[in-house]
């Protein structure tokens, strides 16, 4: 059975990757191939153009060369699985934590009963990630483990104009406490895609902690998305910090299955030169009782473009939630931009929810007050910048990679903290 | 002879025919004044005369233009320096008006703003035990609390607070020339004393302060050696103290009135 390609660009993009024999990556395809490249048409792309993705000669690389002694400088705690673009290496990883299992499965041995909500299969990014993933990675915490350590995702795109899909499952028993942290780097790989696909099953009572940092070197594509279901009275809390990237794009949908729950959503971004980064977050409150909080910050200097979309739904049903949303963003330069929409569709009336969006420069009342006292202007600048992202990095629940993001800020952006 | 070069070489800062003028607008208008080493001056003077001003054009607020005249600090040409180069100098400026800025610790800027000048000056930077101990030392001089040094510049503190930071502040630089812009203002009797004497505490026969204040009563506590009446971009009269007291008994308009005549 063939199916005709609809769009020309979408043919060309993946011309030439081969096209999966496998049952589970078949179907995928065969979704895949319905679909096209979002435009600026879009509502949910509006200020974010894939054009450059949609251009570029991509390959998808299955042999693996990353050694240990060049992810040494990106570790940051005892425990840490190592993909490389997408695939994980065994032999480079390390996880020795009670309660804490990993497993790897290969696409052809995905039965339907494989626990993945896999994310809309309408959008074309994550169908491309269920088509051309390597492996799945299943991490699985189980009921009342407590992780007192977070254990480390360590992403890594590597080759120049590879197209990477990491496929990861997190799924977190009840009364369950787990920390994750997912560093997102990219080595020799001008160029590559990541496109990034996390999948979490939050269960009733449980814990989890997500601290995401992408540090994937200039010129470099990545889209993620971050599929969650909360059961009852779970926690679930995230914290993007965005220090590096051509284009990001990362997706953040949160469905709020069960009463009780509180969702944290947290990120900071800071942008240069010509980056461009997205953050599009989805909290989808389906029952009563619930509270989520948003917040993110921006700072966005040279040319660079920010985008910020915070949509809440708050279902018909849900009573009594308490939904509320942040977004604030200096410009440090006159030609950086940002566009930040909040959307927020209330359907119940027993709700508070709130949102604030705020842009504007550096107050210069602040910098002169500090020059005043003896510091020049550019350090005075850079405290003023770390203490208003400050709010945000404060979420990051180890100290480690604290330091790492403060080291990154320091490399790459010239900053003082 | 020997006494006046003596006298020369200590002179801190020396105005002279000052016009400086914000958004458009002429504020100063041919100031002159003179401070030396082991001086106070205390700057009084109608609403809207000019003396935030002046202090802002010395401590080099950007959005303040000079149009004319000179201001040497300890011999160098105050105008030439950016605002951080003229704190490393050793000039300070106590604000009347003091800004929170979330997020940015008392104390950390403080010792950032401390190892710059030591820089600048070719020092080595303080370490951390004794930078503790200067700042136990200094918050106990305007009976600080301890919390509020440690906490956000100025965020969420009150009034008197925030006016007692700033004499902190100055205590921790140790300037050459302070000037205080309505430290007074805000503060309650008790505060006042305390500030006051805190003041006194660091001054000594190498610096000088200058006071800008609308009160007689902080000339009570800190002494001026010179009296100045601003108004309208210039100093119109001089005095010793006796001159403050007679302006909490008469006002301005009498000077006024005599210049015209
Ligand atoms: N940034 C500015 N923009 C516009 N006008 C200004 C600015 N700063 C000062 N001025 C004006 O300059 C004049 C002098 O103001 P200044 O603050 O120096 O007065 P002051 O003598 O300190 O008064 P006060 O005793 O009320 O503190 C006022 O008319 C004021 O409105
Ligand atoms: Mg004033």
């Amino acid at each position: 059975m063939t199916t005709a390609l609809v769009s020309e660009k979408l043919a060309a993009f993946i011309a030439p990757f081969e096209i999966p024999s496998n049952v589970f990556q078949k179907e995928a395809y065969d979704n895949l191939i319905q679909l096209d490249f979002p435009t600026t048409r879009n509502e949910y792309w509006k200020y974010t153009r894939v054009g450059k993705i949609q251009n570029s000669k991509l390959k998808i690389q299955k042999e693996t060369k990353l050694t240990a002694d060049v992810l040494k400088p990106f570790l940051s705690a005892a425990n840490f699985i190592v993909l490389e673009n997408g695939i994980f290496r065994a032999d480079l990883s390390h996880i020795s934590v009670e309660g804490v299992k990993v497993d790897v499965i290969k696409p052809a041995f995905i039965s339907d009963e494989t626990k993945f909500n896999s994310a809309s299969q309408q959008h074309l990014f994550t169908a491309l990630n269920a088509t051309y993933f390597s492996e799945l990675i299943s991490i699985s915490v189980a009921e009342k483990t407590v992780m007192n350590e977070a254990l480390q995702l360590l992403v890594v795109t590597s080759g120049n104009a590879v197209f990477s899909n990491p496929r990861i499952v997190i799924d977190v028993h009840k009364y369950a406490d787990a920390k994750f942290e997912a560093s997102y780097v990219a080595l020799n790989a001008d160029g590559a895609f990541n496109n990034v696909v996390t999948a979490f099953f939050v269960a009733e009572n449980a814990h989890v902690v997500y601290d995401k940092i992408q540090n994937e070197n200039n010129p470099g594509f990545h889209i993620s998305t971050e599929e969650v279901a909360q059961e009852k009275n779970s926690r679930f809390k995230i914290n993007t910090m965005t220090l590096d990237g051509a284009l990001v794009r990362n997706n953040i949908n949160i469905s709020v299955n069960g009463e009780n729950c509180e969702t944290h959503i947290n990120g900071a971004v800071i942008a240069k030169e010509t980056m461009h980064v997205d953050n599009h977050t989805f909290v989808n409150h389906r029952v009563p009782n619930c509270f989520s909080n948003e917040n993110y910050k921006y700072v966005l200097d040279g040319k660079s473009t920010g985008v910020f979309n915070g949509r809440v739904i708050v279902q018909q049903h849900a009573q009594k939630i308490n939904a509320y949303q942040k977004n604030a963003n200096i410009l440090l330069s006159d030609f950086a931009q940002i566009n930040s929409k909040p959307e927020l569709e209330i359907y119940a009336d027993d709700v508070k929810c709130s949102h604030g969006s705020t842009t504007g420069q550096l107050d210069d009342d602040a910098v002169f007050y500090l020059q005043a006292r003896g510091i020049s202007k550019e350090k005075a600048k850079k405290l003023l910048v770390a203490a208003f992202i400050g709010e945000i990095t404060e979420q990051i629940s180890s100290d480690e990679v604290k330091k790492q993001v403060n080291r990154i800020l320091a490399e790459k952006h010239d900053w003082m903290l | 002879m020997q006494e006046l070069r003596k006298e020369k070489m200590s002179t801190l800062l020396e105005i002279k025919n000052l016009h400086a003028e914000v958004e458009g607008k002429q504020i100063l208008k041919g100031l002159n004044l003179t401070v030396r080493a082991g001086e106070v001056h205390a700057i009084m003077g109608p609403n809207g005369a000019g003396k935030s001003t002046l202090a802002a054009v010395l401590s080099g607020k950007e959005g303040y233009t000079v149009t004319a005249g000179t201001a040497l600090f300890d011999g160098a040409d105050l105008f030439a320096l950016e605002a951080d180069e003229r704190a490393k100098e050793g000039l300070f400026l106590a604000f009347q008006y003091p800004v929170e800025i979330p997020g940015v610790s008392n104390i950390n800027f403080l010792r950032t703003a401390i190892n710059e000048i030591r820089a600048y000056r070719k020092q080595e930077p303080v370490s951390a035990k004794d930078f503790m101990a200067l700042v136990k030392e200094k918050s106990k001089l305007v009976e600080l609390k301890d919390n509020l040094a440690s906490r956000s510049v100025n965020e969420g503190f009150s009034g008197g607070e925030k006016k007692r930071n700033e004499i902190f502040q100055m205590a921790m630089l140790e300037p050459k020339l302070a000037i205080l812009d309505e430290t007074d203002s805000g503060l309650d009797i008790d505060a006042l004393r305390i500030v006051a004497s805190g003041v006194n505490k660091l001054k000594n026969a190498g610096n000088a302060i200058v006071v800008i204040t609308h009160y007689q009563r902080l000339l009570d506590y800190i002494i001026p050696d010179f009296v100045h009446v601003l108004a309208d971009g210039r100093i119109v009269k001089t005095g010793d103290k006796s001159l403050a007291l007679e302006l909490e008994e008469k006002g301005y308009d009498w000077i006024n009135t005599a210049q015209k005549v």
